[in-house]
């Protein structure tokens, strides 16, 4: 147990690329916690995915030791948060464990997008927040001019902004003085019945579910009988534990310490991220605020490249939700793929992440066909239905009407990007809500149609703006529209992985958009090929990928027949990678580029 | 196959410099002991003559790397060693290549007296600044020169072009195939210029550093009017990239498209050969030095054995046999292993027909004869 005064706890909010992860290994490294040979880089990333596209998925911390000037030792506690819109529920829960925050800007670079997605939860989590300018050291860095953008863009003092290079290591001790003399310590009562918020928890082959936990009151220890308030469901404690970050037992948690506990947890599903942790006996009054369940919003089928590998699918996709308490999954038969699975996911970022882990840790191929939200479908019985997939689309004369679920999307962005901005928003049936300007910067409230977010909203953001805008939103609920199924056929044959919903007025867009995309992303054949769109059994639109005129081996003698022969058998594997709807190979790739707009 | 022909070929891997766009199997070295290799293939001949005895030889081939820099000596005594070794035909073919220089040409009509009859030219291009962009060390008016020598010594006079290149419009190559043309070469080899992985155009190719080749459709539209220019002028193609005057197809090349028998000699050297005990492929070492080493070690040292099964040998006469506008002989055997469902579904499409017992491309098949073979073949 120590003393409240003396621990501080923070996390760190930086865009990718500016520096969060190796200035969580300077400190980790400069205060001794990690012995020299045991260092590796971006050492709070654990996943492969992580480290490959410098994300955080899970949150992660690491309890640091640090003797400070003042002769004191203080334990500080770093939650690295995720960074993504997806995780945004699980970043604000992560916010609310901590009280202040290392704003890591890069010198040479200044405000970006994400740095202020993310340094907006922390100010909504009252947080203390400490500039850090990283990168001193490069010839471009202008760390007046940055501290700058700071105060303005984002409203807070940057005169004290600490300059260093986490890379050569400069500047690193007065960051660890930060930490102590400017962040608060956190407060909580002892004697208070027990409330701990479970900040997140992840699957171990060892321990089984891991729970990390921030202790607000009371006092947690080994043996302790724990019950979650959202679940009801009552837990002995087996082991307690700090990270540093490798798990080092310890007897009891007090208020404002972070740690992690196991408990005989099956299963990751059982444990709810921002749920209430309290004594069986000694329950606390009020759970504390902000939980939400998790709750897909995207949905697409995953479908084995070779149709053979659906037991090890099912299988990877068991285990993958095991550990993930937000993913859902249920199976799925396609006429055009096979045996597959329907999936929902938090968002787009999270569907990929799952679908890399599956191709990698589980080495299965997939084939990710296009995502979708839920529809509700309002039968001519009164009757409602929940549609996850076009696919699954009632018989029209059945349907009186369908409703889509709705966002409020707000988008930071600044001034020069704006017009880009509202014109994405129109384009994909945004309807105003808001325009408001903060220096610089531009603020945009849009309500938008969910399923003209899901699939590429974000990424057509990020390039229109250059990446200068953020993005985030929530659900508001259902609203009735004029959505149609449109329907894709190649060679006549409808590919039912490509149908989609969509609004009617955008249908002929869309179809058009669609079938040109696939006239691209589909190789020229032997023989040529009609792509059409089609409402119902109307088309809406039509391309003609031509007959493949030239595909010959200039020379082929002697010699040659050998490696040709390979060369053959390479096509083969080739083909795999393909699949056949009568006679047309389509690449998996297909399946999600067709259906991306430029626009 | 004995009745589709018997040849040798017979690989010089030495070459004054490296084309960016080859990946044949050739090397720049500062000095070449003749002798050495003079002595080496004769040591093969022989050891192959045991093995293939009694058979007649249709065709000799020196090939490369470029075989024009083998001193005359060389060439003289392996053509020496094959008389003593085997039986010629009549008709034997000794084909040579040469690089289009006056260096060589010089050497054109001892060459000619060492019993050479017929030569492959490595022209490339009749456009200078390509040659300079091919890599090529000679010039126009040099190849020309040199044609015109080869020319007046030789019977049998090929040359090689490479079209496709980069940005050439279908006009230029008109032009220049015309002026090819008008050269009377009694038969031409005329390459889509090809991106070979392992070369140095691959690597700028793969840089995105190598730009304007033709996409699809040009290149088709390339071949195409090659195939007509060649035609009306009198030399039709008889092979996707060879074109011959009546008669003066390459025996040799049709013995590996037909399927037939040739032994193998030198570095990365391949051979298929019909024995007692079936078909079997051979191959070689590719290093120079080791292929050498080998032969001083034992003469059956340097060769690699491996048996052709039949699915192979059905794919290996699919692809080399379907490249002819002949095709390939459907007999009995061939029927029972080819898959008819494909063949019928190739034949609804316009790209196979059959005439006569044989399977043969259209000429619309041909331009896409990798995915008529991929087909074929498919499981």
């Amino acid at each position: 147990m120590t003393d409240l005064t003396h621990i501080r706890n923070f996390s760190i909010v930086a865009h990718i690329d500016h520096g969060k992860s190796t200035l969580a290994d300077r400190l980790i490294q400069l205060t001794g916690t990690v012995a020299e040979r045991d260092m590796k880089e971006q050492l709070l990333d654990s996943m492969d995915i992580e480290r490959e596209r410098g994300i955080t998925i899970k949150a992660n911390s690491v309890r640091i030791e640090y003797p400070a000037k003042d002769g004191q030792t203080y334990i500080l506690n770093l939650i690295d948060t995720p960074g993504h819109v997806d995780f945004a529920y699980e970043v604000s829960r992560s916010m609310r464990a901590v009280e202040g925050s290392l704003l890591v800007v890069d010198a040479s670079q200044g405000v970006e997008a994400q740095t202020l997605a993310n340094v907006y939860q922390a100010i909504d989590a009252d947080h203390e927040i400490v500039p850090v300018l990283n990168k001193v050291d490069l010839p471009a860095a202008d760390c007046d001019r940055v501290a700058e953008q700071i105060e303005d863009v984002i409203g807070i003092d940057a005169t004290d902004a600490v300059q260093i290079s986490a890379k050569t290591g400069l500047g690193i001790p007065d960051v660890l003085e930060a930490i102590v003399q400017r962040l608060p310590a956190p407060q909580g009562d002892r004697d208070a019945p027990l409330k701990a918020m479970l900040v997140d928890s992840w699957y171990d082959p060892y321990l089984g579910v891991v729970v990390m936990i921030r202790v607000m009151e009371g006092v947690i220890k080994k043996g302790d009988r724990i019950r979650m308030m959202q679940t009801a469901a009552t837990y002995p404690i087996d082991r307690l534990a700090v990270l540093r970050p490798e798990m080092q037992n310890i007897a009891e948690l007090g208020p404002g310490e972070i740690g992690v506990l196991t408990a005989s947890i099956k299963q990751v599903r059982d444990t709810r991220v921002g749920d209430t942790i309290t004594h069986e006996k000694r329950q606390t009054e009020t759970a504390l605020p902000g939980f939400k369940p998790a709750q897909p919003v995207v949905f697409c089928g995953l479908f084995p490249v070779d149709n053979g590998e659906f037991e090890d699918l099912r299988d990877a996709i068991e285990k993958l939700a095991l550990n993930d308490a937000s993913f859902s999954f249920e199976m799925e038969t396609s006429a055009a793929l096979g045996f597959g699975f329907r999936c929902g996911f938090l968002g787009l970022l999270h569907l990929e992440v799952i679908r890399d882990r599956i191709e990698r840790e589980y080495q299965i191929e997939l084939i990710t066909t296009a995502p979708s939200v839920i529809y509700h479908v309002h039968m001519r019985d009164g009757t409602m239905e929940e549609l996850h997939n076009p696919a699954d689309m009632p018989d029209l004369t059945l349907v009186d009407h369908i409703e889509e679920p709705r966002i409020k999307a707000t988008i930071l962005v600044p001034d020069d990007y704006l017009g880009d901005v509202l014109k994405l928003c129109q384009d994909r049936r945004g309807i105003q809500e808001d325009l408001t300007y903060a220096g610089t910067r531009a603020m945009v409230v849009y309500d938008l149609p969910l399923n003209e977010v899901v699939f590429d909203f974000y990424d057509r953001l990020k390039s229109v703006t250059k990446g200068y805008a953020s993005f985030d939103y929530q659900m508001t609920g259902y609203r009735q529209d004029f959505l149609v199924k449109m329907q894709v056929l190649v060679n006549e044959e409808p590919v039912d992985a490509l149908s989609i919903m969509v609004h009617r007025d955008r249908a002929e867009m869309r179809g058009r958009a669609m079938c040109e995309k696939l006239k691209d992303l589909i190789p020229r054949h032997m023989f040529k090929i009609p792509i059409q769109a089609a409402i119902g059994g109307r088309v809406i639109a039509r391309e003609t990928l031509s007959a493949m005129r030239k595909d010959v081996t200039a020379k082929c003698y002697g010699g040659d027949a050998t490696r040709k022969k390979k060369l053959l058998e390479k096509q083969k594997a080739g083909k795999k990678k393909m699949r056949q709807f009568g006679k047309v190979d389509i690449p998996q790739e297909a399946f999600i580029s067709a259906l991306k707009m430029d626009g | 196959m004995a009745d589709q022909g018997f040849g040798l070929y017979l690989h010089w891997p030495f070459c004054q410099a490296k084309c960016p766009y080859c990946d044949f199997n050739s090397h720049v070295v500062a000095q070449i002991d003749q002798t050495a290799w003079a002595e080496a293939y004769g040591q093969q001949i022989e050891y192959f003559g045991e093995l293939t005895k009694g058979r007649i030889l249709n065709s000799v081939y020196f090939g490369g790397g470029t075989p024009s820099l083998m001193d005359v000596a060389v060439v003289d005594a392996v053509l020496d060693k094959i008389r003593a070794t085997w039986s010629l035909a009549n008709d034997i073919e000794v084909t040579l290549e040469a690089n289009p220089t006056s260096v060589e040409a010089d050497r054109f009509r001892d060459y000619r007296m060492a019993g050479v009859n017929r030569v492959s030219m490595g022209i490339q291009a009749l456009r200078d600044a390509d040659l300079r962009a091919l890599g090529r060390l000679h010039s126009v008016s040099e190849a020309l020169a040199a044609f015109d020598i080869a020319r007046r010594i030789f019977d049998r006079v090929s040359f090689d072009l490479i079209y496709a290149r980069q940005d050439q419009s279908l006009a230029a190559w008109e032009a220049e195939l015309t002026e090819a043309l008008a050269l009377s070469a009694d038969h031409l080899s005329l390459y889509q210029l090809t991106i070979e992985d392992g070369t140095a155009f691959a690597d700028r190719f793969n840089a995105g550093k190598l730009r304007g080749l033709p996409a699809e459709d040009l290149s088709a539209d390339m071949y195409e009017l090659t195939q007509n220019l060649c035609e009306a002028s009198g030399l039709p193609s008889y092979e996707v990239s060879n074109h011959a005057a009546h008669g003066a197809q390459s025996q040799h090349n049709l013995i590996y498209w037909r399927g037939g028998d040739w032994v193998g000699i030198g570095p990365g050297a391949h051979g298929r050969l019909t024995m007692a005990d079936g078909r079997h492929g051979t191959q070689t070492d590719l290093s120079p030095q080791i292929w050498l080493e080998h032969c001083r070690q034992d003469p059956a040292r340097p060769t690699y054995w491996e048996p052709i099964l039949p699915a192979g040998h059905l794919t290996e006469r699919l692809m080399m046999g379907l490249r002819l506008n002949e095709g390939v002989v459907l007999d009995n055997n061939f029927r029972r292993q080819i898959n008819s469902c494909k063949v019928k579904y190739l034949l609804e499409l316009g790209l196979l027909c059959e005439k006569n017992d044989r399977l043969i491309t259209t000429r619309k098949g041909r331009l896409v004869l990798n995915s008529v073979l991929s087909e074929l073949l498919a499981d």
